[in-house]
């Protein structure tokens, strides 16, 4: 009797019922809400499968075609298939996907994707801002209805995504782009060279520190910062700028709690293997269809 | 004194990097950038619909209410006066959007109409036109979209704290937004199924 004065004021359920109807509908909203939840996005690969449609042997030579491919015109084509897309549409899940892959080099964004949503019997070609001139939404849309969906019509998923990938770069080589760089130069080298910059002196100012104690290595090391910066920059401001940070560093004994100095920096990257998506950028062009 | 003076500066980039005056830089820069990728987009589409009009005519000159709504609802779209300083509008951004709602919903239904017609939608301008007619529409979807989140990281930082300050003191209002209403109008349209043809 008592908890029923303490929910009065609030909402009063005619019975326990009704509150357990409540709950089961707010559940089952829960639930709806997650059943919902959209499709993810598989690890960036040339070929990704996740219908278990293509054998192994089929994958790998779709996967060399492209590398090939790659290696001698730097366009960088995918091929996803998954067993569906809802609860978005296909073009709202290839954006994702491209966006998170980032198919094609950074400037010239010459990246295209193959979509095939088995399940839903629709496929989609994505492409990239630097191949929509050559590759436009109407020729996009010849390749799905004339090239593919005739062999997906007959359950032949291998030939109808071969014949769709053959298409596409054949239409692609026709486009002028600048030569593949032989390898591209990782963006973050020049950063791990700022970074040794920083390191060596505050592993230094640590050693410094126990012999001298915190104040003295922190003003002994920063000026010397001071001075080096000031010398190769030829900037005073700069100089001062980061014998200040490693003044401060040295004296706060950062260089101590790193564990050895050389954790974590060289992490992420790029890889080296440049089998990665490079930068390139998608607006939205391309065809989608069905089958 | 010229040391001062550099002091000084630097002292006032770090104060002004530190209270998101940069931050509210970029994100403005973005939004401008995101509209007039926005309105792009949307003329990719008006400029299409000429071409798109005269060829339904060759092979379906009788459905003359649907494609004189499709011409009129171009018409209307091309008298809205497009600028940049638009994005600080909510009333101009509001018309803007309607108009380009109703040219989406006549052109459907022009899709619709042509679905009687196979002859055309065998014609392969016809279906070249078609395609590039849903790229645009994806096209379209995908920059208002991109639209919409820039408009809504630069309004959070107009509206937290400390940057709320700053955008104050520089006259930085928060922006209108597109409006739900006018994208469902936008959005659900030109899912139009093309289906068996291809």
């Amino acid at each position: 009797m008592r908890q029923r004065n303490v929910l009065r004021p609030h909402r009063r359920f005619a019975s326990a019922r009704q509150a357990l109807r409540l709950l089961l509908a707010v559940t089952g909203l829960a639930i709806a809400g997650l059943a919902r939840a959209e499709v993810a996005v598989p690890p960036f690969a040339r070929v990704t499968d996740l219908t278990a449609t293509l054998s192994a042997t089929q994958q790998a030579a779709l996967s060399r075609r492209l590398a090939a491919f790659e290696a001698e015109k730097g366009s960088q084509v995918a091929v996803l298939m998954v067993p569906t897309t809802a609860p978005e549409s296909i073009e709202q899940y290839a954006l994702r996907v491209v966006e998170a892959w980032q198919l094609g080099r950074k400037d010239v964004d010459d990246g295209a994707l193959l979509l095939v949503a088995k399940n839903d019997r629709r496929l989609r070609i994505e492409v990239g801002y630097g191949l929509e001139g050559v590759l436009p939404d109407a020729i996009a849309k010849r390749i799905i209805a004339e090239t593919i969906t005739p062999y997906l019509r007959n359950d032949d998923y291998y030939g109808g995504v071969h014949a769709g990938i053959e298409q596409m770069l054949s239409v692609i080589r026709g486009e002028p782009l600048p030569a593949p760089a032989a390898r591209t130069p990782p963006t973050d080298r020049a950063w791990d060279g700022w970074a040794v910059l920083l390191i060596v002196p505050l592993m230094i100012g640590q050693l410094l520190r126990r012999l001298l104690g915190a104040l003295p290595a922190g003003l002994l090391m920063g000026a010397l910062a001071t001075g080096v910066v000031w010398l190769v920059s030829g900037t005073v401001l700069l100089g001062g700028f980061v014998g200040v940070i490693v003044f401060v560093l040295v004296l706060s004994g950062v260089a101590g709690h790193m564990g050895g100095g050389r954790g974590g920096y060289r992490g992420g990257g790029l890889g080296g293997g440049g089998i990665r998506g490079g930068g390139g950028r998608f607006g939205g062009g391309g065809a989608s269809g069905g089958w | 004194m010229k040391r001062i003076a550099a002091l000084l500066l630097s002292a006032s980039a770090l104060l002004l990097s530190g209270c998101g005056y940069n931050t509210l830089q970029t994100q403005d820069e973005q939004i401008t950038a995101g509209w007039a990728e926005v309105l792009n987009q949307y003329q990719r589409r008006a400029d299409l619909v000429p071409n798109l009009v005269s060829t339904v005519k060759g092979f379906a000159a009788q459905e003359e209410k649907v494609l004189t709504e499709v011409t009129n609802a171009r018409a209307r779209v091309g008298q809205i006066q497009v600028s940049p300083e638009m994005v600080n509008d909510a009333a101009a951004l509001q018309r803007f959007g309607q108009a380009q709602g109703e040219l989406s919903g006549a052109l459907s239904r022009l899709l619709v109409v042509v679905e009687n017609y196979p002859q055309l939608k065998s014609d392969a301008l016809f279906r070249d036109l078609q395609a590039q007619l849903e790229g645009t529409e994806n096209r379209i979807a995908v920059a208002r979209n991109r639209y919409i989140q820039a408009v809504q990281a630069y309004n959070t930082t107009v509206r937290s704290f400390p940057s709320n300050l700053t955008a104050m003191l520089f006259g930085m209002a928060v922006k209108p937004n597109f409006t739900v209403e006018d994208e469902k109008a936008i959005a659900t349209p030109p899912t139009v199924d093309f289906g068996s043809g291809d």
